[in-house]
């Protein structure tokens, strides 16, 4: 059959703008910073052809507001920047989560703490990205490997925000969003693209109303001409500030279901040579390249060694972890942090295999050999 | 059979060298073979020390990053003696003449020759001489065919500068002869 795709160079960050824009966003609303920039600036380009709007605020707190106000006025928004950034976003990461507003927050992972190492990978920020904001709330965060899968991760951002009217992080990090890769973009018709349930005109909508077992409200665009009301405060499902604890716990017990019931929609990984696998090199983002690169090497030298990559890193694929801790020997985590993901591990796995870890924070990757080395040695 | 060449293009923020790689991997997606391009920069925005990675190859690239270059272009001392230890032994060293190559520098191949002066002197742009840079580097090693170089620099050179690139191109394979 003949196909009209195109083969092409393509950086990550711009995959990441080409897969919001053919998932539908048509709002955007942030602060450019290093990594991230390129979203940013190719989001200026782009949208105002398909008719969206980009807007450059005055710093990052303004730039997810922004984004909060374009989503709840009907548009797939979306907001890109990279750690001191990711920072400042997090009261109104809260805000979307508790108002339920459909949203994606990419962060380009960078070196930190602080404005840290501005031009440098790292993987920093994963447990920010779910603890970040106060208080207890869903999230999802998903972390992309290659250009290409920045571009169908990105798709799928937007349509769990829609799905599950809820805010999504995209984890990337430097290597990934600035690295160039060939590229094949699929054809718009053969992408999913999800969008928000809307309420129908002639009912009393209730913004936060939900019948039987269902977990997600419809959500009305702001000059739909329907009520609505937004808040950050507990609300009941009027939009209304609720002060009393009972509602406080349905709300609450429903925000995370939308999550908690749905693991199997929004958890993806991959597995790779895993059947009669030894050791496990568990690992996400760009530096599980490097786990794959060091799983062909120690293949080679005749080790049985394997790679678990969560693509959704929250909820964190926990199931599959544990499953795996029954059948593996060792479980080696690999990840540009002195300690995240590890500690997740150590949680789910409960000791029924050993676990190791390999963390680089100091603005390198971590290169296969230094994986094969350490999973050689721990064996 | 994997057939995989990995170069590092090196000297200072503003010579081009990220575009020099972009062009390069390009030019190696036209021939239907993989690529991947990264980069590495501090956070000037001139000066300092760059490198741009490109990595081809006949096979999935998983690993994205160079750790022994086949292929090394130093532009600047301080990209040469910062990145002199990462040539594998058989690779080839391609430097700007002006630069001083350590008497204990490992290459199979060492290639002194005026890249910043050609493009200076001999075309008249400085700027161009990422572009004398690839034309030498493809003359010396084959990696891509002249014929999709030059269809990638012009795709991404900016109009108005295309006959002025494609003497770049010529003057970097007369480098080498």
């Amino acid at each position: 059959m003949m196909s009209n795709k195109k083969v092409r160079l393509m950086q990550g960050n711009e995959a990441c703008v080409e897969g919001a824009l053919a998932a539908g966003m048509r709002f955007y609303g942030g602060y450019p910073i290093t990594p991230s920039t390129e979203i940013a600036e190719i989001s200026a380009e782009k949208l105002p052809r398909v008719g969206g709007k980009f807007i450059q605020m005055e710093d990052e707190i303004a730039g997810i507001a922004a984004a909060i106000g374009g989503s709840l006025a009907g548009l797939k928004a979306m907001t890109a920047t990279s750690g001191p950034g990711f920072s400042l976003k997090q009261e109104n990461l809260g805000y979307a989560a508790i108002a339920e507003i459909p949203l994606v927050v990419v962060n380009v992972q960078r070196g930190g703490p602080s404005t840290g190492l501005p031009t440098a990978p790292a993987q920093g920020d994963v447990m920010q990205a779910k603890w970040g904001t106060h208080g207890d709330h869903p999230i999802i965060a998903l972390s992309p490997s290659s250009v290409r899968e920045t571009f169908d991760v990105t798709v799928r951002a937007f349509n769990l925000a829609e799905k599950y009217r809820t805010p999504v992080v995209i984890l990337t990090d430097e290597v990934v969003g600035h690295m160039r890769e060939k590229i094949e973009i699929p054809d718009v018709n053969d992408i999913e693209i999800i969008d928000r349930v809307k309420p129908s005109d002639d009912d009393n909508y209730l913004p936060y109303g939900v019948t039987g077992d269902e977990l997600v409200p419809p959500m009305a665009a702001f000059g739909d001409g329907h009520r609505f009301h937004v808040t950050g405060l507990m609300h009941d499902e009027t939009g209304f500030p609720s002060n009393s604890s009972e509602n406080a716990e349905k709300v609450l017990d429903r925000l995370m279901n939308k999550i908690n019931k749905n693991l199997d929609d929004i958890i993806e990984y991959e597995e790779y040579m895993l059947d009669d696998a030894q050791i496990v090199i568990l690992s996400y983002g760009s530096t599980a390249r490097s786990a794959k690169s060091a799983v062909k090497q120690l293949r080679e030298q005749g080790i049985n060694a394997g790679m678990f990559r969560p693509i959704t890193i929250w909820p964190f694929p926990e199931e599959q972890v544990r499953k795996l801790s029954e059948k593996v020997k060792s479980i080696l985590v690999a990840e540009m942090n002195l300690g995240q993901v590890v500690l997740e591990v150590e949680r789910i796995v409960k000791g029924k295999c050993e676990i190791n870890h390999i963390g680089k924070a100091n603005g390198e990757v971590i290169t296969p050999e230094e994986i094969a080395s350490k999973a050689k040695e721990v064996l | 059979m994997l057939k995989q060449t990995e170069i590092r293009l090196t000297g200072s923020g503003g010579q081009g060298l990220i575009l020099g790689g972009i062009i390069l991997a390009e030019a190696a997606i036209m021939e239907g073979n993989n690529a991947v391009q990264s980069q590495s920069y501090g956070p000037e925005a001139r000066g300092g020390a760059s490198k741009a990675e490109v990595i081809i190859s006949n096979k999935e690239i998983d690993f994205p990053k160079v750790v022994k270059a086949d292929i090394m272009l130093s532009l600047t001392q301080v990209a040469l003696d910062k990145y002199a230890d990462t040539i594998k032994e058989d690779g080839i060293l391609v430097v700007d003449s002006s630069l001083d190559v350590p008497s204990d520098l490992k290459a199979k191949k060492v290639v002194s020759i005026p890249i910043l002066n050609t493009a200076k002197e001999v075309i008249g742009k400085s700027m161009v001489a990422n572009i004398v840079a690839l034309g030498a580097i493809r003359q010396l090693s084959d990696i891509v065919s002249k014929e999709s170089l030059e269809e990638a620099v012009l795709s991404r050179v900016p109009k108005g500068t295309e006959e002025l690139n494609k003497r770049a191109l010529q003057e970097g394979y007369n480098l080498v002869k």
